[in-house]
């Protein structure tokens, strides 16, 4: 009986503005969709974690995708595109090993994909916080 | 260019994926917490419990 008032509050406002903003900001940066709906704390912690990940593979020579001539390119291209300006700007500015020659190149291909597919998880959430689905 | 060992790129790893699913995971502060910490755990252990079984199987 308590939660109504609160569901009532968080169902207003939701509908206030544009509720995919959260989403495609967190999408494009790393914990900017935390950012825009005031979550401060946790838009930080997710930014740090999702950019030094992304950081790390970079330093450690992983690839970054460029095509799909595969299944298997195409998924870690889909990987990759998680990561949103990130992936594009580095893309863009020539980042990434080319053909994998050392292990820890494997590890960073592996680093950059991962860091996409947690900042879509962290884009959703943040769309799920904004929509009132959680709190 | 960097060039961590397994277990280093495991630990790294393990860190900032824990961070991100406490974080998106959980709803309070201290659920966030323990969450991040028993993935953090899970990803860790399961390495080493992997590793033996690996050596172990190659011997």
């Amino acid at each position: 009986m308590g939660t109504a008032p609160n569901k009532t509050a968080a169902a207003a406002k939701s509908s206030q503005g544009f509720v995919y903003l959260p989403l495609i900001a967190g999408w494009l940066v790393p914990g900017a969709g935390h950012f825009v709906i005031g979550k401060w704390g946790r838009g930080a912690l997710l930014a740090i974690s999702i950019i030094a990940m992304f950081a790390l593979g970079l330093a450690m020579d992983g690839k970054l995708y460029s095509g799909a001539q595969d299944i298997l390119d195409l998924l870690g291209l889909v990987g990759d595109l998680g990561n949103g300006l990130m992936f594009l700007v580095s893309r863009a500015m020539g980042l990434g090993g080319d053909p994998i020659q050392f292990t820890t190149a494997d590890y960073g291909t592996k680093f950059v994909v991962v860091a996409g597919l947690l900042n879509v998880i962290a884009a959703v959430d943040a769309h799920n916080l904004r929509t009132g689905r959680k709190s | 260019m960097l060039r961590p060992s397994h277990y280093t790129a495991v630990l790294l790893f393990a860190v900032f994926a824990s961070t991100v699913f406490g974080i998106t995971q959980r709803d309070t502060p201290r659920r966030m917490v323990r969450y991040g910490l028993y993935c953090f755990v899970l990803f860790a252990g399961s390495a080493i419990v992997l590793s033996w079984v690996m050596f172990l199987i190659a011997r």
